[in-house]
């Protein structure tokens, strides 16, 4: 074990990024027209990465496995984009927003990265409506704003409920303004398979075509993955069905250290699962539980009666239903952060609470609020003899313009009307604050190898805020990387085209291809569903909202074994040579199998509750906080990052110790 | 309600330059619940499971916003319910003992790659013609409220920037025509004051490439506008048509 140098610059935090700049090494126009960088991904953060470095007079490669880089997952984020502007003028401050981020974070981010991200924070908001991107405005023409997250300003941008798509493509026009001009060349339906090391730096990718099955080398000075999470790796996710771990972990495997594997974001709002033919999850903003309140039945017999279709959850008398959130959380109530809320839910369904078929829903019922509203309006109105009909009907008025296209979203796919009946709902992975370890130069362990967006593990520590990750993607990759990057590639100016024709292309090319083939004719029995299913129940259960040392321990051995019985079982239809989608997922769950033990091996090493990472024996005993999450920052205020060695059993561990200068280590309480 | 059993016509194609043809499939026990790629699912598992080749479809965020999925089902694109793409739509739209067509997008400039799996790029070539505001990532624009745009202006610029790209339009214009798009990227960034200093050459390049594609001409039958799954509507053809005249009467 080694300790790790995050290569943080000197001085107090404000000027970090500024001296940074000031002395960071910069390539000259006229250089950089001779240096290649390949960016894989085109979310938030590699479509951005790809345009601005295309503008500053890189070549660029961009890939993405989609049929157009328009279709990254970025574009499904609904609620916002966050920034310290202070428009409001509500107090807002970089400092604030900084602050607000490493707390929610749970003091596992590192500070100095977080705080660079509140200061570019503002130019994103300017970039983005210079390029046309269509914000919120009020009545004066200015730019609206909504608070998020329980914070306590309102600093949230956004477009409708469509923040990411206009975001992203934002982002997507700029990368169309470099493509025309030759200076991104995309390749789209292209899947990235493995990172060409060449002398100890990363110098190209080999990818394979995923409408010709053809596997390609490509070279450049510098190799960029702008990836994204690994929340696939539970199956059931909020992320695309595409979205997955394959090019962070190729590159894990080529000596990129993956850090903090075990956080993950289990978001409280989603709509539960409906059968065992379930596909994905769909989230709903969690904006819902400013006015919704989450209960289950308090008696065993109500559930029964639920779950049989005997009795409707409106027929429940408020003395018989529990309020779970507001009973334990009297302070926050509905209103506790994700983590918790999400705890919570499974932990009254594991109780047996659950009211749907599978067990596994609360309701998130709207009915106080419906009334509520509806007194006030009736009074504004001066409507002093209202009946209780016309307050409900005024106050769904006011829930359907605040909540609408919500409502709609769940009843297309639940089919109930949930402005007559509680909405149910069930926690979900939704999004991985762990990620591939990188320095302040979001450069990996692999020298030229960079990550950024959410495939990086540094800004959101253990929880990440609502609103954030699109704020991260287009920091990294509009204003952070472009900056950074040149100091590396400043030493590349003379090396000239680097060649494809070389051993070491040679060698990854044959492991990829030997890899797919094998693939293809192991004829087994089982479909790749089959396995990526059994896995996602193994991590739900024993890796999910609540873990514990037996059940870690357990998960390493069925991941081992699972993944010994994919390479033996598994059924790969079709070719390798030609679309194939079963063989994408095929290798895409390979690698999960893979990660998804290393992700139990972390959260076993971690023992101590933090932000998305619960361990069962690291709570509060006695006392107000009684069973609540603890912290140990004595013994783990460290970044975890692990070193690829075979197998995930034989992953190294190196620690990043984190220093907290300018913010004090507190213990957060919702009681 | 009890679950369906299903008969499915599907548009079979190996490849590119191979013939295709429609094939007949059955599905059982399929839940009202499922949604419409989920039956997909329980189908290719099925194909798999003995041996046959699984249906290829393009599909990704499964909640109706990246645009990938793309079915032609029943002769209508995304199927039957408004508003909605092709993995919004759920079983219970359909009834114990249905038969369904399921083809792939049709157009010229749509062609197919495999089974459902068409090849949409002409879209992105559209957009590289000038659908953007030339405005480099300095971090150094005005101040994002420098310039107000009225509320009105900036809800129709989101109203049209919400295209999801998924070539709905086209599949189910009979001239094949990509107006809805390309009206909708133009007027955009025509009405926001940002995207006006280049709104007239936009307008030319961006219509220019779309002919090039090979996409039919307008005949105003309003099609696209009730297909389209996010409501974008026709006065966006007429307003790329204002910003085209426009130009050429200037020159």
């Amino acid at each position: 074990m080694s300790i790790l140098d995050g290569k943080v610059p000197a001085g107090p935090i404000k000027d970090k990024w500024k001296t940074y700049k000031d002395k960071v090494n910069l390539v000259n126009p006229a250089n950089k027209r001779n240096i290649d960088v390949i960016v894989v991904g085109t979310g938030l953060a590699g479509g951005s990465a790809a345009a601005t470095l295309a503008e500053q007079g890189y070549n660029v490669k961009a890939f993405c496995y989609q049929d157009s880089p328009r279709r990254a997952h970025s574009i499904a984020a609904q609620g916002g984009i966050n920034a310290a502007k202070n428009y409001q003028g509500d107090g807002d401050s970089t400092y604030r927003l900084f602050y607000d981020t490493v707390k929610g974070g749970d003091y596992r981010s590192r500070e100095a990265n977080v705080h660079r991200l509140a200061e570019v924070s503002t130019n994103i908001i300017d970039q983005c409506v210079a390029q046309g991107v269509p914000f919120a405005r009020d009545y004066g023409g200015l730019l609206d704003n909504r608070s998020f997250g329980g914070v306590l300003v309102s600093r949230t941008f956004y477009a409708k409920g469509q923040t990411g798509q206009q975001l992203l493509l934002g982002a997507y026009s700029a990368m169309n303004r470099q493509i025309a001009r030759g200076k991104i060349e995309m390749f789209n339906r292209h899947e990235m398979l493995d990172v060409v090391v060449v002398d100890g730096k990363a110098r190209g990718i080999i990818a394979r075509n995923l409408v010709t099955g053809e596997i390609e080398r490509h070279s450049a000075h510098a190799v960029v993955l702008g990836t994204g999470g690994y929340g696939n790796v539970f199956f059931l996710s909020t992320n695309a069905m595409g979205s997955n771990a394959t090019a962070a972990w190729k590159a894990h495997r080529r000596g990129a250290y993956f850090a903090n594997p075990c956080y993950t974001q289990i978001h409280p709002t989603c709509i539960p699962r409906s059968g065992d033919y379930q596909s994905k999850l769909t989230l709903m903003s969690e904006s819902l539980r400013n006015d919704g309140r989450i209960w289950v039945p308090a008696r065993k017999e109500d559930v029964e009666a639920i779950r049989s279709g005997k009795l409707k959850p409106t027929a429940i008398p408020e003395e018989n239903r529990d309020y779970y959130l507001e009973r334990r959380y009297p302070a926050f109530g509905n209103l506790v952060p994700r983590d918790v809320a999400s705890r919570a839910a499974k932990e009254r369904c594991d109780e047996g609470y659950g009211v749907n078929a599978t067990g596994e829903a609360v309701y998130l019922d709207f009915a106080s609020a419906i009334v509520r509203y509806g007194k006030e309006q009736a009074t504004i109105k001066g409507e002093v003899d209202a009946s209780e009909a016309r307050i409900k009907e005024l106050g769904k008025e006011i829930v359907k313009a605040k909540y609408g296209n919500l409502f709609d979203m769940y009843k297309q796919i639940a089919a109930e009307n949930p402005y007559e009946t509680p909405m149910m709902i069930y926690p979900a992975v939704h999004y991985t604050m762990g990620g591939i370890w990188v320095d302040y130069n979001l450069m990996t362990t692999i020298p030229g190898c960079y990550a950024i967006g959410e495939a990086n593990f540094s800004d959101h520590g253990a929880n990440r805020l609502g609103a954030s990750a699109l704020m991260q993607g287009l920091a990294d990759g509009y204003f952070v990387l472009p900056y950074t990057i040149g100091d590396y590639l400043s030493n590349d100016i003379r090396t000239g085209k680097i060649s494809t024709d070389t051993a070491e292309f040679a060698a990854a090319e044959k492991e990829v291809t030997e890899r797919l083939e094998g693939l293809v004719n192991n004829k087994g029995t089982r479909s790749v569903d089959y396995y990526h299913k059994q896995l996602g129940n193994i991590m739900w259960n024993k890796c999910g909202m609540s873990r514990n040392e037996k059940g870690l321990k357990e998960a390493i051995a069925e991941i081992a074994e699972l993944r010994e019985d994919f390479w033996k079982n598994v059924s790969v239809p079709g070719g390798a040579y030609e679309l194939n989608q079963e063989l994408e997922k095929a290798g895409r769950v390979a690698d999960f199998l893979e990660l998804g033990e290393l992700f139990a091996k972390d959260a076993l090493d971690r023992n101590e509750s933090c932000g998305g990472h619960f361990r069962e024996e690291s709570v509060e005993q006695g006392g107000p906080q009684d069973g609540e999450a603890l912290r140990d920052d004595v013994n783990y205020a460290y970044v975890s990052a692990w070193e690829y060695k075979g197998k995930p059993s034989d992953a190294v561990l190196h620690k990043e110790q984190l220093e907290f200068k300018d913010i004090e280590l507190k213990q957060r309480s919702y009681k | 309600m009890s679950n369906m059993n299903l008969t499915l016509k599907i548009w079979r194609q190996k490849g590119a330059n191979d013939k295709g043809k429609m094939v007949d499939y059955k599905v059982a026990d399929i839940s009202e619940h499922m949604s419409f790629l989920e039956m997909m699912d329980v189908l290719n598992e099925q194909l798999i499971n003995s041996g046959d080749e699984p249906v290829a479809f393009d599909h990704d965020c499964r909640e109706g916003i990246c645009g990938s999925c793309s079915m032609f089902i029943n002769g209508e694109a995304h199927g039957p319910v408004k508003g909605t793409t092709t993995c919004q739509l759920h079983m219970r739209s359909f009834k114990d003992g249905d038969t369904i067509f399921i083809e792939p997008f049709r157009a010229k400039a749509f062609p197919v790659i495999k089974d459902l799996v068409v090849d949409r790029s002409a879209f992105d070539r559209i957009q590289q013609s000038g659908g953007f505001i030339s405005v480099n990532t300095s971090g150094n624009t005005q101040d994002a409220n420098a310039t107000p745009i009225p509320k009105h202006d900036a809800d129709l610029a989101m109203d049209a920037a919400a295209c999801i790209g998924c070539g709905a339009c086209v599949a189910t214009c009979k001239n094949s025509s990509a107006m809805l798009f390309t009206g909708a990227k133009i007027s955009q960034y025509a009405l926001l004051p940002q995207g006006r200093v280049e709104a007239r050459d936009r307008a030319q390049n961006m219509v220019a490439q779309m002919d090039a594609e090979g996409f039919g001409n307008c005949t105003n039958t309003g099609a696209c506008e009730v297909e389209c799954p996010k409501g974008i509507d026709l006065s966006n053809i007429a307003r790329m048509n204002r910003e085209l005249l426009s130009g050429s009467l200037n020159g």
